[in-house]
């Protein structure tokens, strides 16, 4: 089930070079006015073909970046990439934009958070999502207009051969995200990259769209990174999770292992965040403290320390001076100075009954 | 569009009938009696009063005023000089022709100086905005955007002596520029032009330079360039496709707006380079004190610029299909 193999070097999952995406010391610079902005650092994760790993974390925790640098898409003339990110072996770091340019759309795909904004409001669904077909397959523009046809059906956009000429002013949230998944997968992608689709629609829109995602993934055997800061949506769709925080990974595991025993006080505190439709309405929710670090300068140290409640836990002052390694504790992958038997009695004693009452 | 066209049409002709009704009270309250004017030296009161009379300078304000309108949907007969058809736009007292003729005259050299240096300016302007988004914070872009700042700044009448000066005068790579008809002599219309135009063009293309400019870089950080890119489509694709697509309707609309500025008489070029269109006309016109000429300028000037404003909204609605017209 899960695609995460457990670690025999810390932090590296075994196997590097076997799975079907595999990202290795990531790290990921933006040369600024203000300085050097550290977006992602030394991340790794593998992905396995037709799985879905959920990436989840703050805004600015650098889900969308390292996600990004997959696609190739950061501006290379203030970006610098450095790491590994090899897609079934081939490494896109470093490939000419020419190759790049042959995989995005074809082998690789991307849904964006704002379907009005991803989209251009100058030119018809059809005409958009006929494009890359067009391009990566050779076909004329009568097969591109089939093809855009079918691929609305297949995304459930009813009357499909009216709709094809609309603009996407003229379509519903829901439905232009629809014809964004239409536009993302009209090539058969192996790899969907979805960045935050859910985001900006309404709860039930949500579940369609995360329901249609599951039945195309079923269907083509595209292997999904689902990025999102729900984390019930998370719960709906991924097999595996990493938990981002402050451009490093913090915790990684399956779905199950990451909702139900986090280890990683971050991880917590998300849990703790959430409402909860049942809860009693007097019980206030428990944001966590602070706000997310500056990127140009973070903090020494644990990356987290200064919003951690349970750093007064760790012995000496590590967690200001020392940054932990990802590594296993209680079953699955985190990166936090408690010891493993002090975070199982932390969640047992105190956020498990948090989240029951 | 046909309902819209037919709206705006109709809004076009009230602004017209106020501008008439306003620019009429102007020039009835100037000193200068037009009786007086076309009266010969040393004329008799009776003498005088006939003059009045024929003019129609007796009948009262409000009459004068209607008459005009009158004249502009259905003509109006001017006595011995004939009957002026409608639109009629008055006589000219001191081209003793209908103000229309005149107009039609001097019209042709107004459009050739304009429609030649628009595209002086759109060309100029638009290509110097996009190398300049191109190649963002280069040399070039410095250079360029100095030098938009520059053109914005200058005035015609100081640039116009300087280029004839160096180009007529002292280089002898031009004649001295003029207007001649293009269906006399296309080369000579458009050598005796081509100055005129370039100098034209200078006030013009600094604010095309910085507006695309910044249109596309403004279009190439949007979401869909990226999603663009995410589909595979190259640079080069997306640059012409979407990015320029984006710019492409604030474009049109100043490019619309200028055009009918340019078509209503450019006075200080046609001034300093000697050229007989509107623009000169009108300048003419008000050293004569001729107020029908000065009436009859103003007006079709003013027709220009509403029928530009129309077609630009009208080009709004093809060019963005956000936009519905009706």
């Amino acid at each position: 089930m899960s695609t995460l193999t457990k670690p025999e070097a810390a932090g590296t999952p075994a196997g590097a070079g076997d799975a079907f995406l595999s990202v290795r010391d990531l790290r990921v610079r933006f040369r600024t006015e203000d300085g050097i902005v550290k977006a992602v650092n030394e991340l790794n994760f593998d992905l396995e073909a037709g799985k879905t790993l959920g990436i989840v974390g703050e805004s600015g925790s650098g889900k969308s970046v390292s996600n990004l640098a997959v696609m190739g898409l950061h501006n290379p003339r203030n970006t610098t990439i450095e790491g590994s990110i090899k897609l079934e072996g081939q490494e896109l770091i470093g490939l000419p934009q020419r190759d790049l340019e042959k995989l995005r759309g074809n082998k690789m795909a991307m849904i964006f958070q704002d379907s009005l904004a991803a989209l251009s409001p100058y030119y018809t669904i059809g005409r958009q999502i006929a494009e890359p077909f067009m391009k990566h397959t050779g076909a004329n523009k009568k097969e591109g207009r089939e093809r855009a046809i079918e691929m609305l059906a297949k995304v459930g956009i009813p009357q499909p051969d009216k709709r094809v000429d609309s603009y996407p002013h003229e379509f519903s949230g829901g439905m232009r995200q629809r014809a964004m998944i239409a536009m993302s997968l009209v090539c058969n992608p192996k790899l969907l990259i979805a960045d935050e689709p859910t985001t900006a629609l309404d709860v039930t829109v949500q579940a369609q769209i995360v329901d249609l995602l599951k039945d195309l993934q079923q269907e083509f055997g595209t292997s999904i990174i689902f990025i999102t800061h729900d984390l019930g949506v998370i719960r709906e769709i991924a097999d595996d999770v990493l938990v981002m925080y402050a451009g490093r990974a913090v915790e990684r595991g399956t779905m199950r292992e990451i909702l139900k025993t986090p280890q990683h006080p971050y991880g917590w505190g998300l849990l703790s965040s959430i409402p909860r439709i049942n809860a009693s309405v007097d019980i206030p929710l428990r944001p966590i403290p602070g706000s997310p670090p500056s990127l140009l300068n973070p903090p020494s140290g644990c990356a987290f320390n200064p919003r951690c409640e349970f750093r007064e836990q760790v012995t000496g002052d590590k967690c200001r001076t020392e940054r932990p390694a990802l590594e296993e504790a209680n079953g699955h992958l985190s990166a936090c100075h408690l010891t493993p038997a002090q975070k199982q009695s932390i969640l047992t004693e105190q956020i498990l009954p948090r989240l029951s009452s | 569009m046909l309902r819209f066209l037919t709206r705006r049409a109709l809004g076009a002709i009230v602004i017209l009938f106020l501008l008439v009704l306003l620019t009429y009270l102007a020039v009835m309250s100037l000193p200068v009696d037009q009786a007086m004017l076309n009266c010969p030296k040393g004329c008799s009161p009776q003498q005088l009063a006939i003059v009045r009379h024929n003019m129609g300078l007796d009948k009262s304000n409000f009459e004068q005023v209607l008459d005009y309108v009158k004249g502009l949907f259905v003509g109006a007969s001017h006595g011995a000089d004939g009957f002026c058809n409608a639109p009629c736009l008055g006589y000219s007292q001191s081209r003793h022709q209908f103000v229309i003729d005149v107009i039609m005259d001097n019209y042709p050299a107004t459009i050739m100086l304009a429609l030649g240096g628009s595209v002086c300016f759109l060309v100029i302007g638009v290509t110097l905005g996009m190398v300049s988004a191109w190649k963002q914070g280069s040399l070039f872009d410095t250079i360029a955007s100095s030098f938009s700042q520059l053109g914005q700044s200058t005035q015609i009448f100081f640039v116009a002596p300087l280029a004839m000066a160096l180009f007529v005068t002292n280089l002898h790579w031009l004649d001295k520029p003029g207007y001649t008809p293009f269906t006399e002599d296309p080369i000579s219309s458009i050598t005796g032009m081509i100055l005129p135009w370039l100098v034209l063009s200078i006030i013009f293309w600094s604010n095309y330079t910085r507006q695309v400019r910044s249109l596309m870089i403004e279009q190439l950080s949007e979401d869909h360039i990226r999603a663009a890119r995410a589909k595979g489509m190259s640079n080069r694709y997306v640059w012409w496709r979407y990015a320029l697509r984006g710019a492409m309707a604030p474009i049109v609309t100043i490019f619309g707006l200028d055009l009918g500025v340019v078509l209503s008489g450019a006075v200080i070029t046609e001034v300093s380079f000697g050229i007989h269109g509107l623009g000169m006309l009108a300048v003419k016109s008000v050293t004569a004190q001729d107020t029908q000429l000065e009436l009859g300028v103003l007006l079709f000037s003013a027709a220009a610029i509403l029928v530009f404003n129309i077609v630009v909204d009208a080009a709004y609605g093809l060019l963005d299909p956000r936009v519905r017209i009706g």
